[in-house]
């Protein structure tokens, strides 16, 4: 999904990076946890975030995060913009919650990981339950 | 002779310097990505410096965190001093954490540190001596 694509489908403001916005991105990540963005994001997809001082963006760099949305109406600080700046990462603000970013992400055919790599028999898990 | 260094350089941490918190590692995938490493090598490693890294900041008075790289293998020595961990296996578990409420605020303590650092090193040893330090040896295979 293009970056200009999610800027519409969520409102973004676009906090830098302007110029950027016909970017790729493979997948979408949604956390305020800066090791849950280490350890379960996919290389190259946009991060969605509460989180909006200067680690959101360093996080964003080593874990080959492709851009930021940050949800809620929050807006990051002056020394996240300028790493953003620096790190070639395009920032996005949005005024909706985490959920509701997220599922309209979903909704537009975003998902966690690019489609060839879903595990198997993803959504068919059954729960048992024990009266 | 095998892992013999071809390229080292040890950058210095502070304790709760969080302006400049996670520099050194984006240097070091900076160089790596510069020594032709493959990308998903590189983005284990970064990311291993990255969280043991965070640890120096958030938990220790200061430390070191020198990259070696040779032919065989990226290595990441992280030492700090600090108040040690009195129980390593507790801390290598996920979830569990002694972070601050400020220090969650910040996006990190949620105890995955040092687990993310083994998923992403080929071996990985960490040594620990409480009221002096840690010492974390990380590798990673090329």
């Amino acid at each position: 999904m293009r970056l200009e694509e999610i800027r519409r489908i969520l409102n973004c403001e676009v906090l830098s990076g302007d110029e950027d916005l016909e970017q790729e991105v493979v997948a979408g990540c949604g956390a305020d946890l800066m090791s849950d963005v280490l350890a379960f994001a996919t290389p190259g997809s946009v991060l969605l975030t509460g989180l909006t001082n200067v680690q959101a963006v360093r996080t964003a760099d080593v874990a080959d995060i492709k851009a930021i949305v940050f949800v809620r109406g929050k807006l990051p600080d002056r020394e996240a913009i300028e790493l953003a700046r620096i790190k070639g990462i395009p920032l996005l603000a949005t005024r909706l919650t985490m959920f509701e970013a997220c599922g309209r992400l979903w909704a537009a055919g975003l998902r966690g990981q690019p489609e060839q790599e879903q595990p198997q028999n993803a959504g068919s898990v059954r729960l048992h339950t024990t009266v | 002779m095998p892992g013999a260094s071809v390229f080292t350089q040890q950058f210095e941490v502070r304790g709760r310097d969080f302006a400049n918190a996670g520099r050194a590692s984006t240097a070091i995938k900076e160089i790596l990505k510069e020594i032709g490493i493959p990308p998903a090598t590189v983005r284990r490693a970064a990311i291993a410096a990255y969280e043991a890294e965070m640890n120096v900041v958030l938990y220790a008075r200061k430390g070191t965190v020198e990259l070696q790289v040779s032919p065989r293998e990226i290595r990441l020595l992280v030492r700090d001093e600090g108040d040690g961990i009195p129980d390593i296996e507790l801390a290598m578990q996920e979830g569990y954490s002694t972070a601050s409420e400020e220090i969650r605020e910040m996006g990190f303590g949620a105890g995955m540190g040092l687990p993310n650092i083994r998923k992403n090193a080929d071996q990985f040893r960490i040594e620990s001596v409480v009221g002096q330090g840690t010492e974390l040896d990380i590798r990673i295979r090329l």
